[in-house]
């Protein structure tokens, strides 16, 4: 194998793994600028992607079987934010402390996602998934076609949330009120601004966004579902976003190098070079831990009341 | 509110946690066609049914208890340590290295140091994000659990590779794991024919050990005045950064040092699975128990019932073993939600005046400042808020 069509292996298994990365980290985005911290982002993951994988999984071979993995998506979505509106009751109304809160609800996704998938579908099984739609005309063209013109839908889909969030963050009165809520509440309070339901909606996006993430390893990137399926994606997620600075083309650019970090690891092991397997495998966490130590200095554009709870009859 | 008002409340609350929590746990069983009544049953009652049960309850109270020991020294100072489950790992490494390499030493003195190396390579692990955290603002939910994933692969790897058992390449079946760990490291069982083994006194001496170092010494109180509010430790002049990193590293010994006793014990040598999730239980289990010592042992018995409970309903009503972490994560869940009320004053008040008057009892008189103790807040001037201008923004609105 030559240098030039190993790079370019790397580019074009890259970019796939780059999006339930990217989807969840859009999601936590909008809950951290809202000034809420989800560790839950993997439980709700892990839910999304069991109940996604179902449909497939109940209808293969029926009639109705074409529909399967768009039921599976909307299912994700819809458990992914009615899991987020769970944490939203926790964290906003209750007020608990939002890191261990989210580890809770990690937990709870998981065990739920496990005990449903042990008792209704046993083992590890495979499911048709979501098949690659290349796009006519643009997948022709040499290299760059095959790179970012050749993936399944969903992968077209992260890639146009990429500006659909940042217009909704920065350009629109919502996206404006929900950085207002999670950079000073108070003041947003006293201009109207509903922040609990601010924070509620925003947890709801954010749910639904991880949610959807799930589903996109479950159905597209694995095509099938396990217990450790996850394997941190979901913790990842959150550390992108502080990597991307709370911006949702920083988020992308954070979400491309991991999975190309990952690419690599697993071309180096096609490829038959000496290096330890587990050693491999570490390479994207060893990543996160050292990224997140050179952007600390980022606080300052970020979210300032991230993690806090509001209480407005809080005297200050 | 009175002293044993107070009990009641807090009681009622935790009581009310419970059934939210087993609540979650109903829907998930009724969506797997369990008989919720008999599930409950068989995790709450099942082991108690025999010695083994019982002894078994222990066995796994053991790690779980000093795991959340270790959990509530950095909780109460303040960092997170979500890193149990790694931290655990590396101290079973290190203590299976030193417990095989120094099988010639004598009993007395190899046991301690097998616990000892265990100890160090836990808070070499709790130490990395202690440090991380204090001199580089690094989120050490976030890098405990990256490290725990690390943790997990390094210990395949000296498991498959450079720690594995000689005779499993010459037997060919290649399990993973190692050599049996010399009969002069093994802590004794209590009771023949179960695994009841003496690091139940290791856990119940260092149950008592972090009290006193918690409540009773000067490290401890600035560790617990760096937890409670970090800007006013530090004005008192209290190096803040210093005891998180202590905090970690104590925290990490403590997961270490449970790996320790659980091969030394138990296992009697490291293989796959080992850690079992304990190191997330024990986050649980620190909860549970307020995040004092006398608290944690008992909290420790029991969720060594809930993790033998969950795996008999697998047998005997068909629920999936996974039902463990449900209930683990919706009692995370309605216990920090509870806190909430336990906490608030406010909400405290004004359910002891609720209860007062359903017994007929004449209420007590409110407190100055309270709300209660203010006229309509339309009255002007207010004299409960007479020098604090600025504050009724919310009564006026």
């Amino acid at each position: 194998m030559n240098a030039g069509s190993f790079v370019l292996n790397i580019l074009i298994l890259g970019v796939p793994f780059s999006v339930a990365l990217l989807l969840a980290a859009l999601g936590e985005t909008i809950n951290q600028r809202a000034g809420i911290f989800n560790l839950g982002c993997e439980g709700i993951m892990a839910m999304g992607a069991f109940v996604a994988f179902l449909p497939p999984f109940f209808m293969a071979g029926t009639p109705q079987a074409p529909f399967a993995n768009l039921i599976g998506l909307v299912l994700a979505i819809v458990v992914g934010a009615l899991l987020g509106i769970l944490f939203a009751l926790v964290v906003v109304t209750f007020r608990a402390p939002q890191g261990i809160a989210g580890i809770g609800l990690q937990m709870l996704g998981w065990g739920v996602a496990g005990t449903l998938f042990r008792h209704y579908v046993g083992g590890v099984t495979g499911v048709a998934g979501i098949a690659a739609f290349p796009i006519p005309g643009l997948s022709r063209i040499p290299v760059l076609g095959q790179i970012l013109f050749n993936h399944n839908p969903l992968v077209y889909l992260a890639f146009l949330l990429v500006p659909v969030f940042w217009y909704v963050l920065f350009k629109t009165p919502w996206g404006l009120k929900v950085r207002a809520v999670g950079t000073y509440p108070r003041a947003a309070d006293s201009l109207g601004i509903p922040v609990a339901r601010v924070r509620y909606q925003a947890l709801a996006l954010g749910g639904a966004m991880a949610g959807l993430a799930g589903a996109y390893l479950s159905l597209a990137q694995a095509k099938m579902f396990a217990d450790d399926l996850i394997a941190g994606r979901g913790f990842i997620a959150v550390a992108l976003v502080y990597f991307g600075r709370w911006n949702p083309v920083g988020v992308m650019v954070g979400a491309l190098l991991f999975s190309l970090a990952q690419a690599l690891q697993l071309s180096i092991q096609v490829a038959g070079i000496d290096f330890p397997y587990e050693f491999a495998v570490m390479l994207p966490y060893v990543l996160v831990i050292v990224v997140l130590a050179l952007v600390r200095k980022a606080r300052m554009v970020g979210p300032t009341e991230l993690g806090k709870p509001f209480d407005r009859e809080q005297r200050v | 509110m009175n002293k044993s008002g107070k009990l009641a409340y807090n009681a009622a609350i935790v009581i009310a946690a419970a059934a939210a929590a087993m609540g979650i746990g109903a829907i998930v069983l009724a969506a797997v066609g369990a008989d919720i009544g008999k599930a409950y049953a068989v995790i709450l009652t099942e082991p108690l049914k025999d010695m083994i049960g019982i002894t078994e309850i222990v066995v796994r109270a053991v790690p779980l208890s000093l795991i959340a020991l270790g959990i509530a020294i950095a909780f109460r100072s303040g960092i997170l340590n979500i890193g149990a489950e790694g931290q655990m790992l590396m101290g079973i490494l290190a203590c299976s290295a030193t417990a095989i390499a120094g099988a010639a030493l004598p009993k007395p003195i190899l046991v301690p140091l097998a616990i000892l190396a265990g100890a160090a390579g836990g808070a070499v692990w709790g130490g990395i994000a202690g440090v991380l955290r204090a001199k580089l603002g690094v989120n050490e939910i976030l890098s405990t659990v990256m490290l725990n994933y690390i943790a997990a692969q390094f210990y395949t790897f000296l498991l498959r590779g450079p720690m594995m058992d000689p005779e499993e390449l010459v037997t060919g079946s290649g399990t993973p794991q190692t050599v049996r760990m010399p009969r002069s490291a093994w802590l004794d069982r209590l009771i023949p024919g179960t695994r009841l083994h003496t690091g139940v006194f290791i856990a119940i001496g260092l149950a008592i050990v972090v009290f006193f170092l918690l409540w009773r010494t000067t490290a401890g109180f600035r560790m617990r005045a760096a937890g409670a509010e970090a800007k006013a430790a530090r004005y008192a002049g209290v190096k803040v950064e210093r005891y998180l990193v202590i905090a970690m590293l104590l925290s990490g010994a403590f997961a270490g040092m449970a790996g320790a006793v659980e091969i030394l014990g138990v296992h009697r040598r490291a293989i796959e699975g080992i850690s079992g999730g304990y190191g997330f239980t024990g986050i649980v289990v620190a909860l549970f128990g307020g995040l004092h010592p006398a608290g944690i042992i008992p909290a420790s018995l029991f969720f060594g019932l809930l993790l033998l409970g969950a795996d008999m309903t697998q047998r005997l009503a068909d629920v999936p073993a996974n039902m463990v972490l449900v209930l683990q994560g919706a009692i995370i869940l309605a216990i920090v939600s509870a806190r909430q009320f336990i906490n608030n004053p406010y909400v405290q008040d004004k359910l002891s005046r609720a209860l007062a008057k359903l017994f007929g009892r004449a209420a007590p008189p409110a407190p100055p400042g309270s709300i209660e103790a203010c006229p309509d807040p339309s009255d002007s001037p207010d004299p409960c808020l007479a020098g604090e201008p600025g504050v009724s923004e919310e009564e006026t609105r």
